[in-house]
């Protein structure tokens, strides 16, 4: 980027709330995306933990009303998927997709602050319905009929409240998808071609395009939804007319099938741009990688409906082979982060040990996955435990060790302090523990015939060590946060200085100072490839 | 806006060029690609698209559940409103209504192109009063219709199609009414319009999805 010679105007004192509350800078909006997000993930968690409470023994211990069990795993689905992946994932592309192009903000400063404040707001509208006689209880996915206003339904305001978060989160996204589409396009530095954007802001890309695609789609189903529950509609209302609760199961999942890329695609990107640099070797296949990107973008829109299989009324070769599909450009994916590692000098620091937790993961929920997608197999395991354990290994084992992996890689540029290793090891070894304590016995249960959603289940149906199991898992996995939150706090004030680029890393975000100035770079150096941090540090020969 | 921010007064790194520039193909455009607000505008087009797929879909999915379409019910005057083919032609002077206004939305891009301010400013304020026609009439035509959003699938249909593009009938409007303030305020120019090319965009929108409507309830 050209130098830009304006001197900075005297600038009005500012108290730090003032300027958090109001500013429009992407990193300073990207970490407060990021703050969001790890408060409704504890939220999140405190409904997990009293769920999987509950289910560590036959018997309803301490939730005495079943419909509160309903309204906590409705809640904790909520708030995981809408208020902690998705927006965490933003946040962290909001803050390093603007450095990593070398652009001095997001394309619209402004709408990205509009794009955040919605989410908090989001949030307490969702959770406020416990003041208002019982949350949502309908499930994340809200079928009707369970979402009708009706006895034994979702009556009461709880669900219209989730309604109008969700219409306010994904408004957030929308805007944010443009954005983010807007700077790729826009706002890139001289020299950085499509095909020299660091991986991460390739994954950023198509997610955008996926949520500027998809998420109007769950706007315009949330709207009919509010109309039925409150107009007398009868778009999903099979009861009193030819609406049809298959027709809420399509438009649902047209957005809700996407929305699975939309939360893991910028976790692969982040796991792409620290493979390479714990490895000292460049992204294998740079290209395949984006490529199939793309195409897990194109055919993610061809396979929502292998959440219907059993429900008759959808064509099952074509889902099932599309999911089949869909499996190889991930699994090429999985070709490019292993060939990147093979043969490698690898430092295992804690990024690359959460980067190696995500591969591992990923790679079951994966394999899980692709049994699901068997149109006999899944009539079997339709809405058994298995079919939880295979979304947590995705979304957790995947995502969110991806985002933990990005906590540690890029907290030093957020705040020009390293995390502590002792502690980050600490915390890998208690979650990857933890988590799969948790996620693994689910797999035995759903085999066994286990039932989702069950507040309480028979003490000689064969469940109880499990569910024990997995309940031990989830403190472990709540455990693993102690050392975390230790972490943060202790190393934002106290953690040994950063420097620059205290990774030797490629990409631009490494050029300027940690944390960077307001307009990002002073200059930027020549973009000669995909790592022109490396090219700077190597000469131009050694670059490829 | 933060001390930040107004350091760099441009979107466009290496190109510091205060003025932004609609498309690549007119003259006055000095650095070449769609601008940033354009393609902004174009991005949300594409959701508006996707939006109005979803409840498209939900319409034909409702009606191909429901034979015969519009739904027979044992009130004959129900069924008789229902019948919105025998009488398309309020509907249709509605459209026309709206046609013209994109019409002369048009032609304001235009005059402003040519940094006709006058002629912009008048073709703009003739968008915007269509555009209420348009409002008042639909709201004329809802108290006229005589069935209700919870009269079967088709009232339900009826209603959220056409009361969500009525809804983005008046979005459109209040962003007419920006644009002809700031017009009147002397804020565009031939250099300067990417606001006014932007919301006729929109508008341009809105009309085609009021015309893929009209033929899906009163012709199809």
């Amino acid at each position: 980027m050209a130098t830009t010679t304006l001197t900075p105007a005297a600038s009005a004192y500012r108290s730090g709330l003032y300027e958090w509350l109001t500013t429009t800078d992407h990193k300073k909006i990207g970490i407060l995306y990021l703050v969001n997000s790890f408060i409704f993930f504890f939220i999140g968690g405190i409904f997990a933990l009293t769920v999987r409470t509950e289910l560590a023994a036959p018997g309803l211990q301490i939730l005495h009303d079943e419909l509160l069990y309903n309204q906590l795993f409705t809640m904790h689905g909520t708030v995981m998927i809408f208020l902690f992946i998705i927006p965490v994932l933003v946040g962290f592309g909001n803050f390093v997709v603007p450095l990593q192009i070398g652009a001095p903000d997001m394309a619209f400063p402004r709408i990205n602050a509009l794009s955040f404040w919605m989410l908090p707001l989001a949030g307490i509208l969702l959770l406020s319905g416990f003041l208002t006689g019982g949350v949502a209880q309908a499930g994340w996915t809200s079928y009707s009929p369970l979402a009708q206003d009706r006895p034994l339904a979702s009556t009461g305001p709880g669900e219209d409240l989730w309604i109008m978060a969700l219409l306010l989160i994904g408004t957030s996204s929308i805007l944010g998808g443009i954005n983010f589409l807007v700077t790729i396009f826009k706002m890139r530095a001289p020299g950085m071609t499509m095909f020299r954007m660091p991986i991460l802001v390739w994954t950023v890309l198509v997610t955008s395009v996926l949520v500027v695609m998809a998420t109007p789609v769950l706007t315009s189903a949330l709207i009919m939804l509010f109309i039925d529950r409150n107009y007398g509609g009868h778009f999903f209302d099979a009861g009193t007319g030819p609406g049809s609760a298959i027709l809420w199961q399509n438009v649902f999942w047209f957005y809700s099938h996407p929305a699975v890329y939309i939360m893991v695609l910028p976790a692969m990107g982040m796991i792409s741009e620290i493979l390479p640099v714990f490895s000292r070797k460049p992204l294998f296949g740079y290209k395949a990688f984006v490529f199939a990107t793309a195409g897990i973008g194109a055919l993610g829109f061809s396979v929502w409906a292998h959440h219907m299989f059993t429900t008759g009324q959808v064509f099952l070769p074509f889902f099932s082979l599309m999911t089949f599909l869909i499996a190889v450009p991930t699994g090429v994916k999985m070709f490019n982060w292993i060939f990147t590692l093979f043969r490698g000098k690898l430092t295992f620091s804690t990024p690359l040990l959460f980067a190696l937790g995500f591969l591992s993961m990923f790679l079951i929920g994966g394999i899980n996955g692709a049994f699901s997608a068997a149109v006999p197999v899944d009539f079997a395991l339709q809405d058994t435990y298995w079919v939880v354990a295979h979304l947590h290994y995705v979304l957790f084992g995947g995502s969110v060790f991806g985002v933990m992996a990005g906590l540690y890689y890029w907290f030093p540029k957020m705040t020009g302090r390293m995390l502590n290793e002792g502690l980050g090891k600490i915390q890998f070894v208690l979650m990857f523990a933890g988590f799969n304590l948790t996620f693994f016995p689910m797999h035995q249960l759903g085999l066994a015939g286990m039932p989702r959603r069950i507040a309480d289940y028979a003490a000689n149906a064969g469940w109880n060590d499990l569910n024990l199991a997995a309940t031990v898992g989830g403190f472990m996995i709540a455990a693993s946060m102690l050392p975390l939150l230790a972490n943060i706090f202790i190393s934002r004030r106290a953690g040994k200085p950063a420097g620059d680029d205290p990774w030797e890393a490629n990409t631009l975000e490494w050029a300027t100072s940690s944390p960077p100035p307001p307009y990002n770079f002073d200059h930027l150096p020549e973009i000669r490839s995909e790592r022109p941090l490396f090219d700077l540090r190597h000469g131009r020969e050694a670059g490829h | 806006m933060t001390a930040s921010s107004t350091l760099v007064t441009t979107g466009d790194p290496g190109h510091p060029v205060a003025e932004h520039n609609p498309v690549a193909a007119f003259p006055h455009d000095t650095r070449g690609g769609i601008s940033n607000p354009i393609l902004g505008m174009l991005l949300f087009i594409c959701s508006e698209v996707m939006f109005f797929s979803g409840l498209f879909a939900a319409y034909f999915s409702v009606r191909a559940a429901s034979i015969p379409w519009p739904p027979i019910t044992k009130d004959a005057a129900l069924n008789e409103h229902f019948n919105l083919h025998a009488e398309p032609w309020y509907a249709a002077g509605l459209t026309l209504i709206l046609i013209l206004s994109s019409v002369t939305c048009q032609l304001g891009v235009w005059a402003i192109r040519r940094d006709d301010r006058t002629g912009f400013i008048r073709a703009f304020g003739v968008t915007l009063v269509l555009g209420i026609l348009f409002l008042l009439g639909q709201i004329y035509d809802y108290s006229t219709i005589g069935f209700g959003v919870s009269d079967t699938p088709f009232g339900t249909t009826f209603y959220t199609l056409t009361g969500f593009h009525g809804a983005h009938v008046f979005g459109g409007a209040v962003m007419l009414s920006v644009i002809l303030y700031r017009g009147l305020a002397g804020q565009f120019s031939s250099r300067h319009y990417d606001a006014v090319e932007g919301v006729s965009l929109y508008w341009h929108f809105v009309d085609v999805v009021w015309i893929a409507l009209f033929s899906t309830l009163y012709i199809l």
